[in-house]
Order: C-alpha cells, then sequence, then structure tokens
C-alpha cells in the first residue's frame, strides 16, 4: 500500500503577476544558452577584441613610449564597428530558432494559452537575444570606458568626452534593436532554425554585396542605404559625430532601419498566433 | 497574487435556477475567409464535464480556439468563467487549462521541465511549478518517465503530456481537444479514465472536444452536439437520451430504404447503423407489436427486434439528421 497516494490535489498557493510571465521565458532562454558550451566560446571570442582594446588602453596609460597607441573617441566607434561581426553570429546562433523551434514543436498555443499576450511573448523572446547583445556590444564599450579612466587615474578624458556614454548606449540600442528585431521576424517565418539563420545570413550579406557591386560601378557611395549594416555604418557615425563615410543622408538611413523595425513588428504581428488561419 | 475574481456569473436558462455558467456564448460566429466555421452559436454551458461533439470540420476546436482567444469571432459575446473573452482573455488564461489536438511541447526540455515551466508561464512560483510538475506526472501516468525529453515520447505518452501541462496549474476549466488522437486501446481507456475522474472525483470542469461519441459518453453528463457551425442539440447527456425502454434493434430482409420511409411515415424516429441494424424509437402508446405490424404490412421479414437503451449516438444521429 503506497504511503502517500499520487494523485491530483487542487492548488492552493500563491500566483505571480501574469504581466511578468515574459521574463520566465527570458530567463529560461538564457539559462538553456549559457549551458551550450560551443557559444560560451563564441561569447569568450567576441570579447578578445575587449581585452586587446584593455591592453592598449593600458600600455598607452602606463608608458609614454606608446602613447601613439592611446584610445580616443574614434577607438569607440571602430570598436564597436568591431563588435558588429560577433552581433551578427550571435544573432545567428541565438535568434534563428527562438521562435522556429516552437512553431515546429507547436510550442506558440502552449504559451499563448496562457495568462500571455502575443507582445508579451515576442518581448521574451527578444529579451534573450537582447541579453546576449548587450554582453558583446554596450557590456565590453561601457567596461572599456571605466577601465581606460582607471588606467589613467583620473577621468579626464571622460569628462572631455562625455557624449560617449549616450553615444555608446545609443548606437548599441539601435543595432540590438534591428537585429533582434529582424531576426525574431524570419524566426516567425520558418519552423526551421537552419532556414532562418540562411535567411538571415543572405539578406545581410545580400544587401552589402549588392552596395559594393553598385559602389564599384557608380564610384559614389550614395546608395548605401540598399544595404542594412551600411545604413547601420552610417547613423551609427552621426551618433559618434564622426565623418560620415557614405554620401547617404543620415535621415535616409535612419528611414531604412526604422523600415526594418516596422517591418520586422509588422511581421510578428501575423505569424506570432496560436493559431494559423489559412483562408 | 491572487487572481482577479470573476463577475457574477451568467444563470443557465434551462437550468431554471441561478446555476453558474462556465461558458456563455451569444451568437457566436466565426468566419475563415467565406466559409462560416461558428454560425450564430447561441449556448450557456454549466460546469461538469461537457462533451462538445460533432463531426470532423463542424466547429468544434474552432469554439475552443475562439474560447482561448485564439480566433477573434466577427459577431457575438463570449463570456468564460464570467470574464469576457474580448477584453479579459488574460484573466481567462490564467484560468484554464488547455490541451491542444496537435503534438505540442517546448523543444530541448524534458517531461518535468516543460511541465514546470508551464506552470510557471500560468503564474505559479517555480518551486510550486516545480512540485506541481512532478505530481501531475504521475497522475497522468508519467511518472517513471518524467525525466525523459519529451522529443522522444511515443504519441500516448505525447498525449499525457500534455494533459499534465494543462493540469498542473490546477486551472478551473479545462478544454481538451480531442484528447484519445493517436492512442492505442488500453492508452485510451486509461485517458479516458483519467478524463473521467477529473470531471468526476476530482470536480474540475471539463470541455471534451470529440467526434468519438464513446469518449463523450464515457467522460461527459452534458453535451453540446455541433454541426456545420451551429448548435444541433444542448442538454445533459441522459435528458437527450429521453427515456429507457422505448428504442428498438430491427434487422430486418427486404427494401430497408422503403421500410425506413414507412417508419417516418408512421411518425417514428429511426436510423440505419453501420451494421445493417436500424434503430427506432417508439412513442409511450406504442410497442414492438407495432413494428410487427407495419413489417408485415409492407412485406418486410423481420429478422431481429431486441429491446435497446438509447445511446449517445441516437441524440447524435437525431440532431444531425443522419439516416
Amino acid at each position: 500500500m503506497p504511503i502517500h497516494d499520487q494523485s491530483y490535489r487542487r492548488y492552493g498557493g500563491q500566483r505571480g503577476d501574469p504581466r511578468r510571465v515574459w521574463m520566465v521565458i527570458a530567463r529560461a532562454g538564457i539559462v538553456s544558452v549559457v549551458r551550450k558550451r560551443a557559444f560560451l566560446g563564441l561569447l569568450f571570442l567576441a570579447w578578445l577584441p575587449f581585452i586587446v582594446r584593455v591592453v592598449q588602453a593600458y600600455f598607452s596609460t602606463t608608458f609614454a613610449q606608446v602613447e601613439a597607441l592611446a584610445i580616443n573617441a574614434d577607438t569607440y566607434r571602430t570598436f564597436l564597428d568591431q563588435q558588429g561581426t560577433f552581433v551578427f553570429f550571435v544573432t545567428v546562433w541565438i535568434g534563428s530558432g527562438l521562435i522556429a523551434n516552437d512553431r515546429r514543436a507547436n510550442a506558440l498555443q502552449i504559451y499563448l494559452s496562457r495568462p500571455l499576450t502575443r507582445a508579451e511573448y515576442v518581448l521574451g523572446k527578444a529579451a534573450i537575444l537582447f541579453v546576449f547583445l548587450v554582453m558583446v556590444t554596450w557590456l565590453p564599450a561601457i567596461l572599456l570606458l571605466l577601465l581606460q579612466g582607471a588606467f589613467a587615474g583620473s577621468f579626464t578624458f571622460l569628462r572631455s568626452n562625455v557624449h560617449l556614454i549616450p553615444a555608446i548606449t545609443l548606437f548599441s540600442l539601435v543595432e540590438i534593436l534591428v537585429a533582434t528585431l529582424s531576426m525574431l521576424a524570419l524566426s516567425s517565418m520558418s519552423a526551421s532554425s537552419r532556414f532562418v539563420a540562411v535567411m538571415y545570413a543572405g539578406i545581410v550579406l545580400f544587401t552589402d554585396a549588392m552596395f559594393a557591386a553598385v559602389r564599384g560601378i557608380l564610384g559614389s557611395t550614395g546608395l548605401s542605404w540598399i544595404s542594412v549594416p551600411a545604413s547601420l555604418e552610417q547613423v551609427g557615425d552621426a551618433i559618434f559625430r564622426t565623418r560620415l563615410r557614405y554620401d547617404t543622408p543620415v535621415a535616409v538611413s535612419l528611414v531604412v532601419l526604422a523600415a526594418v523595425v516596422a517591418v520586422s513588428i509588422s511581421v510578428l504581428d501575423r505569424k506570432v498566433r496560436g493559431v494559423e488561419v489559412v483562408t | 497574487m491572487p487572481l482577479p475574481q470573476p463577475p457574477s456569473a451568467v444563470a443557465d436558462p434551462a437550468a431554471g435556477a441561478a446555476a453558474p455558467a462556465v461558458v456563455a456564448l451569444d451568437r457566436v460566429t466565426v468566419n475563415y475567409g467565406r466559409n462560416a466555421a461558428l454560425r450564430e452559436v447561441t449556448a450557456s454551458l454549466t460546469g461538469g464535464a461537457i462533451g462538445l461533439l460533432g463531426p470532423n470540420g463542424a466547429g468544434k476546436s474552432t469554439l475552443l480556439k475562439a474560447l482561448l482567444g485564439f480566433v477573434v469571432p466577427n459577431q457575438g459575446e463570449m463570456r468564460v468563467l464570467g470574464f469576457d473573452v474580448r477584453r479579459q482573455g488574460h484573466e481567462i488564461r490564467g484560468r484554464i487549462g488547455y490541451m491542444p489536438e496537435t503534438d505540442a511541447h517546448i523543444p530541448g526540455m524534458n517531461a518535468v521541465s516543460f511541465v514546470g515551466y508551464c506552470g510557471q508561464l500560468s503564474g505559479l512560483p517555480a518551486v510550486d511549478a516545480m512540485q506541481r510538475a512532478h505530481e501531475v506526472l504521475y497522475y497522468v501516468g508519467l511518472g517513471e518517465a518524467r525525466y525523459r525529453n519529451v522529443e522522444t515520447y511515443s504519441t500516448g505518452m505525447k498525449q499525457r503530456i500534455k494533459l499534465a501541462q494543462a493540469l498542473v496549474h490546477d486551472p478551473d476549466l479545462l478544454l481538451l481537444d480531442e484528447p484519445t488522437n493517436g492512442m492505442d486501446p488500453r492508452g485510451r481507456d486509461e485517458m479516458l479514465a483519467l478524463i473521467h475522474d477529473l470531471g468526476h472525483a476530482k470536480r474540475v470542469n471539463l470541455i471534451l472536444s470529440s467526434h468519438l461519441l464513446p469518449d463523450v459518453e464515457h467522460t461527459c453528463d452534458h453535451v453540446v452536439v455541433i454541426d456545420k457551425g451551429s448548435v444541433a442539440a444542448h442538454g445533459p447527456i441522459a435528458a437527450l437520451k429521453g427515456p429507457a425502454g422505448r428504442v428498438f434493434e430491427l434487422r430486418v430482409k427486404g427494401d430497408t430504404v422503403a421500410f425506413l420511409d414507412l417508419l417516418r411515415r408512421e411518425g417514428l424516429q429511426c436510423h440505419a447503423t453501420d451494421e445493417d441494424v436500424m434503430r427506432v424509437f417508439v412513442p409511450d402508446d406504442r410497442g414492438a407489436r407495432d413494428l410487427f405490424a407495419l413489417a408485415a404490412g409492407s412485406g418486410i421479414q423481420v429478422r431481429h427486434l431486441r429491446p435497446s437503451v438509447p445511446t449517445l449516438e441516437d441524440v447524435f444521429a437525431r440532431a444531425l439528421g443522419e439516416q
């Protein structure tokens, strides 16, 4: 005879705030990503440029002989440009399966039959990618800024370049927002994460290659808006107040990025549903 | 945090008294493009075990999806547990458990993590969700397999885990969409026993959508028969069946179709079953002798006549007008 009858019983405990359910999705997603050793390897690679810059900052502030290596405001712009490569790989690695895997396993109806809106579901999924993209853009850049001040023993550099903190934050946000929403939109369109990864890479590389071809033919950079990465670079230059690298007006590049975000939101609105109605 | 309390429940006109309606539908219409999936469905479903019965494509799943807010009706009002589906979806989905028809799970998780995660998604604290995950997995018969990845489960086990995830947060209303699909006979019996236990011993309100009459008859007290998007019959199964002892099973030799026509002209309800047996409903003032007399008068030989009890199949056939 069993000591305790394993049966169904009513639940009398407390329930959490249903508006925070998206955090459950985000937390579970982050934990599952962190458990992947290969991804931790990629994360380590993404921090190598930071380590190199820290060494550069240390030597340039400690030894007068290598003052030529001194870090200036442009270094941060260059650093975030370099991190763009890792933003791409992290986005493809984590983002491609975020919604596609749920579509494959019909999990959307499990999620959306809970006290969770479609927007909250997307928010939870976006938060997973957001956290890791922050870890390869904003976090190392801000840490570098703080360490540079610590090595120099003063915050003179930071005081004279006070715009760097909002610039790093704003550019990182723009880059992360575009990458996160566009990847989630693509992920919501297929049940295959591999297909999504190829699609994302194709869009990024194809638009960039097209711009390179047009640039080679016309000898002008006025059509940089056809490339999403180039539009991001142009907007980044404007945010960091550095010389614009393309002839395209910043407003046009901004419109391109805004259009990518708007289209992504529209796709998510149509695809993230408990049931797909085909008429 | 306590869940908000539902507003005053809707009275069930059929019940006469102020029995609380678990689901109240008022002229609900759902169109998929030009096709009407639900046509002005009006019903008030009180608590207990309710069967949603109808042939494939009748609109049963659409109704469940409309109750969940997955499908927005083109017209009409729906209330679940006293909450308005259109405006209070959060409150409703916090109180209901849904077992979908198709295979559904969260990829990359074992059973206990999956069910615990679903509990958290429904607002349970992580510790409570995990504890209840273990309990409901034992309850549905997956206790020994709870650390296995869900993707390695058989079809029957997947059905059970779908039930577990729908139960983990102790819902006030369970929506079960074809819960015995793809199960072997033994697994099906066990699943039906679980559903019967939930609806009767555990007093969980449930709506079971199925096209299988025995499933509904075994587990439910009330039934809503849906056909072509409309409610064809609605009420307690016992009442819909009618009094016992006035149904006869008949097997005849001769022109069966002509004999059925004759019975109908005589005002008797009847329908033929798959096994060449017809079932005839005889009013109180008539009996088996009348059937023999009618058969003899039309040159039909009665090979078999047996008193029977009304079944849900009779209700279904009458409601759908099948012959």
